[in-house]
């Protein structure tokens, strides 16, 4: 399945919740289509269908509102991510550790990049 | 001020900033991409498909309006924060964000555009080709040059000025009025003002070209 418009808006029909106009999905900000993007991609790989997405999103959604987010809609994609990362996990792609060990490395890379560089990721990001 | 007039690069703040989500993002998509999941190029792609589905591409009412309204324009120009704010956008806090008009003899072109750097909530988001260290590089030094890669001749007698954002200041550029949009309504103008055109990689569109 390619990764295209239209598998977005086949996403909005499955997944509910997610923000849209006419056309199909909009992003608050623009880390919000990077993460849209990335579960389309694995979506698109077979890593989980649709149902299972949205069970799993569900269950983030409600774990948030447990511990007090408002879930407005500002925060939806906060949980998608969170959906993600959690995903990715329980399919044995890559642990929670290693997920922070990145998480580091970029916050390195982003601390050593002067304002205005591309931030790029090096090895030396991980070994502090 | 040519945005260079300082050295910022000992300033406390002159590292680029990611936020705690933008770090989060950023470590998925290198995972994914390292193990084969995902294709950078595949998702950048897709992204650029909602170039004006990000934010709601605030900064073409705000330009539409500095067209139609002198006495905006002046405040705009005088101090963009406050000015952007009149029409409700608030960028973050801290942020100040600073227009730049074009001119016959004048054309500005924004560089940074890397981290949060970037006044989306005006703009949308950024195209996905400023990410690469070859374009920003060949921006500062040759802008003529870039330019005229995209297809956009900018004449001799113009002079090109290229804009850096710091931690603190965040540009966009005032395009020109495109001929022939006398008495236009800003709702009209405003479908002329594209996002390039605001960071001085294009011009506004045509007024056939909305027709």
């Amino acid at each position: 399945m390619p990764l295209d418009p239209q598998a977005a808006l086949d996403a909005t029909r499955t997944v509910p919740g997610i923000p849209r106009d006419a056309d199909g999905p909009v992003f608050r900000e623009p880390w919000e289509a990077q993460a849209f993007a990335m579960a389309l991609a694995l979506h698109a790989r077979g890593l989980f269908s649709w149902n299972e997405w949205a069970a799993a999103l569900a269950q983030e959604i409600k774990r948030a509102q447990a511990a007090g987010d408002a879930d407005t809609g500002e925060t939806y994609y906060r949980h998608w991510l969170a959906t993600l990362e959690r995903l990715i996990a329980d399919k044995g792609v890559a642990t929670t550790a290693t997920l922070h060990r990145y998480r580091d490395a970029w916050d390195h890379a982003a601390d050593r990049t002067p304002h205005g560089s591309p931030i790029v990721l090096m090895p030396e990001d991980f070994a502090s | 001020m040519t945005g260079h007039d300082h050295d910022h690069h000992h300033h406390d703040h002159d590292h680029s900033e990611l936020s705690e989500t933008e770090l989060r993002v950023r470590a998925l998509e290198t995972i994914l991409t390292e193990k084969g999941y995902v294709d950078p190029a595949a998702l950048d792609l897709l992204i650029e498909t909602y170039e004006t589905k990000v934010g709601p591409r605030n900064g073409a009412r705000v330009v539409a309006r500095a067209w139609s309204d002198p006495a905006f324009r002046a405040r705009l120009l005088e101090d963009a924060t406050p000015a952007i704010g009149e029409l409700g956008y608030a960028g973050r806090q801290g942020e100040h964000i600073v227009a730049v008009e074009n001119t016959p003899r004048l054309h500005n072109m924004v560089v940074c555009t890397l981290c949060s750097c970037y006044p989306w909530p005006v703009l949308g988001l950024p195209p996905v080709w400023y990410k690469s260290a070859p374009f920003r590089s060949k921006a500062v030094k040759d802008p003529r040059g870039v330019l005229a890669d995209f297809g956009f001749a900018v004449p001799d007698s113009t002079e090109i000025r290229v804009w850096d954002s710091t931690a603190e200041i965040r540009y966009f550029v005032l395009p020109m009025r495109p001929a022939g949009t006398e008495g236009w309504s800003e709702q009209r103008l405003a479908d002329l003002v594209t996002r390039d055109s605001m960071i001085g990689t294009g011009l506004p569109k045509q007024p056939h070209e909305v027709a």
